[in-house]
């Protein structure tokens, strides 16, 4: 019997997997296809969460999230690309002139 | 049935999740990650979601990776380089992963702990939240400030892409 914990466990999984993406990956892409891997962890919360009270708002926060993703992942290219072309690399520890 | 079809959209999405943070090809991950997308979108249909699995399928499967793709393939960085190791954080890698997995064990753990069991209601109510039109109309009148802000944000991160990927004059 397919219950809401299956799919919130799951979910749980894949958002951890997006956060060892962020912290062990050194390419600026890949981080951020690690947090469209958290994003989408999180998308399927609301939906299951939703199905479970038998509402629509959790796909509507799904929509919008959806949309707040690919704002996101244009201006976060945007920034990859202008990266790049100062620093011909795309590791993160190239980019630490405001760190320290 | 249901549960044979549940496991196996989840294996392939955390197979492939875990593959897109397991290599060094940049190209190779964001093709695994449409993968993984579609595994999420049939977990979609089997939570009587059909309009989310669709725009799961556009939006994200077809919009915003042929987005990364085009970068990818602009970039030309074809692996990550090898960079050595810094001196800042020299097991940074190692407790990342310890970091990670205390994550996974809190969260599933907290998560069992809710206790939650089935999915409520049966099949003939569940068809409520599955149609477009219910959707539809509460997106128009209870969340219209919201969707007509959704394009406001929209507006302005293309102009910001436009303005931060631009060439400097």
């Amino acid at each position: 019997m397919l219950s809401l914990n299956h799919f919130l466990v799951l979910s749980g999984i894949l958002f951890s997997i997006g956060t060892a993406g962020v912290f062990l990956r050194r390419n600026l892409i890949t981080i951020l296809l690690s947090i469209e891997i958290m994003l989408n962890a999180v998308n399927l919360t609301f939906v299951a969460v939703g199905r479970y009270r038998l509402i629509v708002d959790g796909q509507i926060i799904t929509f919008f999230v959806m949309t707040v993703a690919a704002a996101e992942a244009a201006v976060g290219l945007a920034l990859v690309i202008a990266l790049f072309r100062h620093r011909e690399t795309l590791s993160p520890d190239a980019f630490t002139m405001l760190k320290w | 049935m249901e549960l044979i079809a549940f496991y196996a959209f989840a294996t392939l999405a955390v197979i492939s999740s875990l593959l897109v943070i397991g290599q060094r090809r940049p190209m190779t991950s964001v093709i695994l990650l449409i993968v993984s997308f579609g595994a999420l979108s049939g977990l979609y249909v089997l939570l009587d979601a059909p309009f989310t699995a669709v725009t799961q399928i556009i939006i994200y499967a077809g919009a915003i990776m042929v987005l990364f793709l085009f970068v990818v393939m602009l970039l030309n960085a074809h692996t990550e380089d090898d960079v050595p190791k810094t001196a800042v954080m020299p097991h940074g890698a190692k407790i990342g992963v310890v970091l990670s997995l205390a994550l996974a064990a809190e969260v599933v753990w907290a998560l069992q702990r809710l206790g939650v069991t089935g999915f409520g209601p049966d099949q003939g109510a569940s068809a409520s939240i599955s149609s477009v039109a219910r959707i539809g109309s509460a997106l128009f009148t209870t969340y219209a400030f919201a969707f007509e802000v959704t394009s406001i944000l929209i507006l302005v991160a293309m102009v910001g892409a436009v303005v931060i990927a631009r060439r400097e004059p």
